[in-house]
Formats: C-alpha cells, structure tokens, sequence
C-alpha cells in the first residue's frame, strides 16, 4: 500500500490540484465561498434555535458552530466522495491506477476546506469568549477519526455508487436523517440516561461533543470514550477496504 | 524465456438488470426472486506469448473482444478464467483524447496526463516544452482545453504519450493521429519508439498495417480465437477473403 502510494504520489497530487482548482474555478469568491457558506447555516440557525435551545446552553455559537463545522466537513467528504470514483471512469477504464487515489484527492481536497473552516471556528472562539488552553491540541485527535471515518464511508459509498446510481439520493436522505440525530442544535441532556447512550453509536455525534467538550467546558474526555470514537471509525474503514478489495475488479463493468 | 504470457483468458460480462435500476430496485427484485442477469463473454479461451522485441498484431471486426483483452493485458481488468504473465513495464495507450479534463488548461492537462502515465514531476518538467513544441500548441498553454479542437487534443495526447520507453507498448488504432503533416510526425515518432526493441501489441483496422509491421497475427471473431500464428501473410489473406465473404469463420479455423 505504502509501496503503491510512493509511486502514484505524483499522480495524486495532480489530482489534489485539479480538484481544488475546479472547485473554486480560480475565483476569490470560490475560496471565500466555502466558508461563508458554513457560517451562513451558523447564522440561521444561531437566529432560529437560541430561542428554543439556547436559553439554558452556555456559549451556545460555539456550541452550535461545533455541530455545524463537524457535520459541513462530514457530509462535504462522504457526498463529494461517493461520485469521487465515478467522475474518474474516464481515467480508471484507460490507464491501470490504483481506484481509491480518486476518493483519496477528493477527501484531502474537502480536508483543506475544512481547515479553513476550522481557522474561522477559532476566531469565533475568541468572539465568544471561550478560554483556550492546551486542551486544544487534543482536537487533533477527534479530527483524526473524523477524516478515517470520511474515508471509510467514502470507501463503501463510491464503491455502492458504482453499481447502483440512486445511492446519491439515498444517502442525501440519510445524511439528513443522520444531522437531526447529531445533535447540532440540542443538548442531549434533556434526555433519559439510556437514550444518552444511544447517541453514542453515532460517531458523528461522539466527534462533534469532543468538540464541546474541549472548547465549551474546558474539560479532557475519559479514555474510553476516545477508545470508542476510535473504534467506530476504523470499523467503517475497515468494511470500506474490505468492499473495495472485493469488488475492486468488478467496478469495469458497470460504469 | 517469453516476455508477456496469456494463457486461456476468457472475461465475461454480466448484462441484464442490474444497470440504472438502483439499490431499491434491486433489494425489491431480490426480494420476490424477480432478479435477472445474463452473461456475455467478450473473450474467450485466448492463448498466446510473445519474446521480447516481437509484435503482434490483432486483427477481428468490431466487436471481436480485442479492446477487452488489451484491457485485460494492460492490467486495467482482470480476467475471469486464465492467467496473464507480464515482465517489465508496460504502457497502453488506449482512445487517447478521453480522461482530459476541460476546464483545465493545456500546461494542467499535460502534467495530469504525465502523471497518471507514471512518469514522475521531474521527467515531465523535463519534457514539457518538448511535449509542447512537438504538439504544436505553444499558443494554447493557458487556454483552457475545452477550446482545443479535437484535432489538437489528440495531438496533445499523442505528444505526452509518445515519450514512454516500456518493455511492452499496446497500441489501439493511434498509430497516427491528427492531419496531414502531424500525421506523418507521429507514424515516424511511433516506428522510433518501436524499432527501440519494445514488445508491442497493434490492434489495427488497417491489413496493410499489420503486414507491414507485425511478426505474430491474432484474429479474434466474437471472442474466440480463430488463429494466432506467424504465418502474417497467410492470415491476413485468409482475415481478407472472410471480409469480401468468400471464406467462412469455421473453415479459416482450420
């Protein structure tokens, strides 16, 4: 693997670029875009839910913003990169490059964006005065599981895409279903503990509240619960690399 | 020793329902046994090596399986029966216009295209004004592709191709590509990088071609295997008789 990267790296940075280049299709606004974007839901829903949510919720922008940075970088990677594979059929039925390069460009090009992102979500940290300590850097780590966890779900859906071409429309339904079930704008506290463990099986959700719980409460989370988040990312990762190398081959003749 | 082995390769496709009708469908169909596929070989049983240096051509008419076997050849696809022994590098050059990008330019496209052929940044920065000069689009660098005529994109694509050194080469119908004195360009730049010694494979439309060129002859009809040999003249003049209709595909077995 390691191996196959080393001589494809070229390759991969070129794609890396023609992504990053289409998408903000050498624009300042485009680069500006990607950002005003999540700030605007942020803004909707800061004027919308502080009614209803924000009453008893301290910091409540921090605490929506990190619904809303977590949630806009999930469903950005896994959507982008489900047609990653197939907006790429014109190359991978020509040339023999391995397929999941294309996946790979794309969630590293939806990565940089997130970062971008996340530079803004620090200044709004400041604005809210929210009291920064080391505890920070920790950040890395949910951000870590997030980007596994992009790819595995990248992974099963461009491979699934492949052969059936309502996946898109599928999984915009889920990621939909999935956002309310995240948490972003409600503090789970209101419910009942057993439901409270419920939403431990979403790893979106366990991501986004290593989020609150670093910047809001200034507070480190247990080792098992990063064991957890752990844990369910690679699971997805793992089913993803598994369809990947069974169906690897077969991906030629259906597109 | 042979430089490139195919041993009974066959490769099947499945056709039928599974296309355009989507996961729902599909679990639905599943579900009350309503779910149908058919099989279709596009090659089958094909048998034939080659010795470093040699070249074969393949011959069939359209239809015949010989895209599906340079693919399988090439390593894009993996054959469903058989197996297939390569030594050395090996480079395909297969509908060269497609997999560009349009809303990139010229100077993009060409490191893009560099790149997914597996040379590295450096030969390319190397080779760049080269390729540019040999393609004739010093005028067009930083126009985006999508305003190149399809002449000047396959003469691009020629440009960057051209600059492999493989011990296998396939060649599908690109032995020349854009107008006349391009044309006469890139015949002379392609028998260069054949007489280098590269192993190559030609499917050509053109008998003429494949007599000129060719040691070995592989005709395929329908994905079998009607003859593979050394006798070029021989089954060339058979391929030609089947063609005027004068000779049947069991009796050219023979």
């Amino acid at each position: 693997m390691l191996q196959t990267f080393k001589t494809h790296h070229f390759l991969f940075e070129e794609l890396v670029k023609r992504d990053f280049k289409k998408k903000y299709k050498r624009t300042v606004l485009g680069m500006a875009w990607s950002v005003l974007s999540p700030l605007l839901s942020l803004l909707v829903m800061r004027l919308v839910f502080t009614q209803f949510f924000g009453g008893n919720t301290p910091h409540y922008t921090t605490f929506l913003f990190c619904g809303n940075l977590v949630f806009a970088f999930f469903s950005d990677s896994t959507n982008q990169g489900m047609t990653s594979l197939m907006d790429n059929a014109s190359i991978f039925t020509k040339v023999n490059v391995p397929k999941y390069l294309f996946l790979l460009a794309k969630n590293a090009q939806c990565l940089i964006n997130f970062g971008l992102t996340l530079v803004v979500f620090l200044l709004f940290c400041v604005l809210d005065h929210v009291a920064f300590t080391w505890r920070f850097f920790l950040l890395l780590y949910p951000i870590t599981c997030l980007v596994l966890l992009n790819l595995g779900i990248g992974l099963v859906l461009s491979a699934l895409f492949v052969f059936f071409r309502d996946m898109q429309y599928l999984w915009s339904v889920f990621t939909q279903l999935l956002m309310y079930a995240s948490a972003i704008f409600y503090s789970v506290d209101n419910f009942s503990p057993q439901i409270q463990r419920v939403f431990l099986a979403n790893p979106v959700y366990l991501i986004i509240k290593y989020f609150r719980v670093i910047t809001i409460e200034g507070l480190t989370l247990s080792w098992h619960y990063h064991l957890l988040m752990a844990a369910e990312a690679l699971a997805v990762l793992a089913l993803g690399c598994w369809m990947y190398k069974k169906y690897n081959h077969q991906f030629l003749y259906y597109v | 020793m042979a430089i490139l082995e195919v041993n009974n390769v066959s490769i099947r496709y499945i056709t039928g329902d599974f296309k355009d009708i989507g996961l729902k469908e599909f679990v639905m169909r599943k579900l009350t046994g309503n779910y149908h596929v058919t099989e279709f070989w596009a090659d089958k049983d094909v048998t034939f090596s080659l010795e470093r240096g040699e070249m074969l051509g393949i011959i069939g008419s359209n239809g015949a399986g010989k895209s599906t076997l340079l693919k399988a050849v090439s390593g894009i696809m993996v054959p469903t029966e058989g197996t297939i022994r390569r030594q050395g590098s090996i480079a395909a050059l297969l509908e060269l216009a497609s997999g560009f990008d349009g809303e990139l330019t010229v100077r993009e496209n060409a490191y893009l295209r560099g790149a997914m052929l597996g040379y590295t940044r450096r030969f390319m920065d190397e080779k760049y004004d080269e390729i540019i000069a040999f393609a004739e689009l010093k005028d067009f660098e930083d126009r985006p592709f999508k305003q190149l005529s399809s002449g000047m994109k396959s003469r691009l694509a020629f440009s960057i191709a051209c600059l492999v050194k493989p011990d296998i080469l396939i060649l599908d119908e690109v032995l020349s590509v854009g107008d006349g004195a391009f044309r006469k360009k890139s015949e002379s730049k392609m028998h260069e990088i054949i007489n280098g010694g590269a192993t190559t494979i030609l499917v050509s439309h053109s008998l003429e071609q494949v007599r000129q060129l060719c040691g070995k002859v592989l005709w395929l009809h329908k994905g079998r295997q009607v003859v593979c040999g050394t006798d070029v003249e021989g089954i060339c003049d058979r391929y030609q008789q089947f063609l005027d209709g004068t000779l049947t595909i069991e009796t050219a077995e023979d």
